[in-house]
């Protein structure tokens, strides 16, 4: 099947998970990985059993956060 | 190297001081020359933890700016977000989610009359500023 993966066309088995298409993409970091398909928000909870379809647009968007908590005090 | 342009200098602060104290964050997306980083546009997206002293971008517009980069032929390059009450630089959270080296992480203090803009590149508990032109 063909899907679209972060914007390029990829030639994949069929029926594979969201859960399968991280590890064969190398995604760093998947526990920061934030999944959609076609748009929709895919829950982490739902990835292994999320079978992808022909003609699928899947997007990897990283986690970014972060803050001025625990900031140390003193000045530059 | 990494540059940007006076104008969206001022967008990012504008919004950053009408957030304050609430931390403003965002995305940065332009083109590479070699090292040198060129920020062709900021985004500006919502903290959806609406915190003093944390961030998060709203993956929903996180996911429109993916697609207006790759759009517009650019690349994301980073990062950016205010501390308004500490100084320019990563503190431990920041560190501590800070996944990619080889972004640039971007962070504006408005703690002192002043505001404070630097940028960092992250790996692990080490950050490394880096060269910043605004013109």
């Amino acid at each position: 099947m063909r899907l679209t993966v972060a914007g390029k066309t990829k030639d994949l088995e069929d029926g594979i998970t969201v859960a399968k298409l991280i590890e064969l993409e190398n995604v760093e970091t998947p526990e920061y990985v934030t999944v959609t398909v076609n748009d929709e928000f895919v829950e982490s909870g739902d990835f292994g059993n999320t079978v992808l379809k022909d003609g699928d647009t899947v997007e990897f968007l990283y986690f970014m956060g972060g803050g001025s908590i625990a900031q140390h005090t003193d000045r530059d | 190297m990494i540059k940007l342009k006076k104008t969206d200098f001022d967008r990012i602060l504008a919004h950053a001081q009408k957030e304050a104290p609430i931390e403003a964050c965002g995305l940065i997306a332009g083109h590479k020359d070699g090292d040198d980083k060129y920020i062709d546009k900021v985004y500006i997206l919502t903290n959806t933890d609406h915190a003093e002293e944390h961030f998060t971008l709203d993956p929903r517009e996180q996911l429109a700016a993916v697609k207006d980069m790759r759009a517009n032929g650019l690349e994301q390059l980073g990062n950016w977000h205010s501390h308004p009450v500490s100084p320019s630089r990563p503190s431990d959270e920041d560190k501590r989610l800070a996944f990619d080296s080889t972004a640039s992480y971007m962070i504006l203090s408005l703690m002192d009359e002043t505001p404070v803009l630097n940028s960092f590149r992250i790996k692990g508990d080490t950050a490394e500023k880096e060269e910043l032109i605004i013109e």
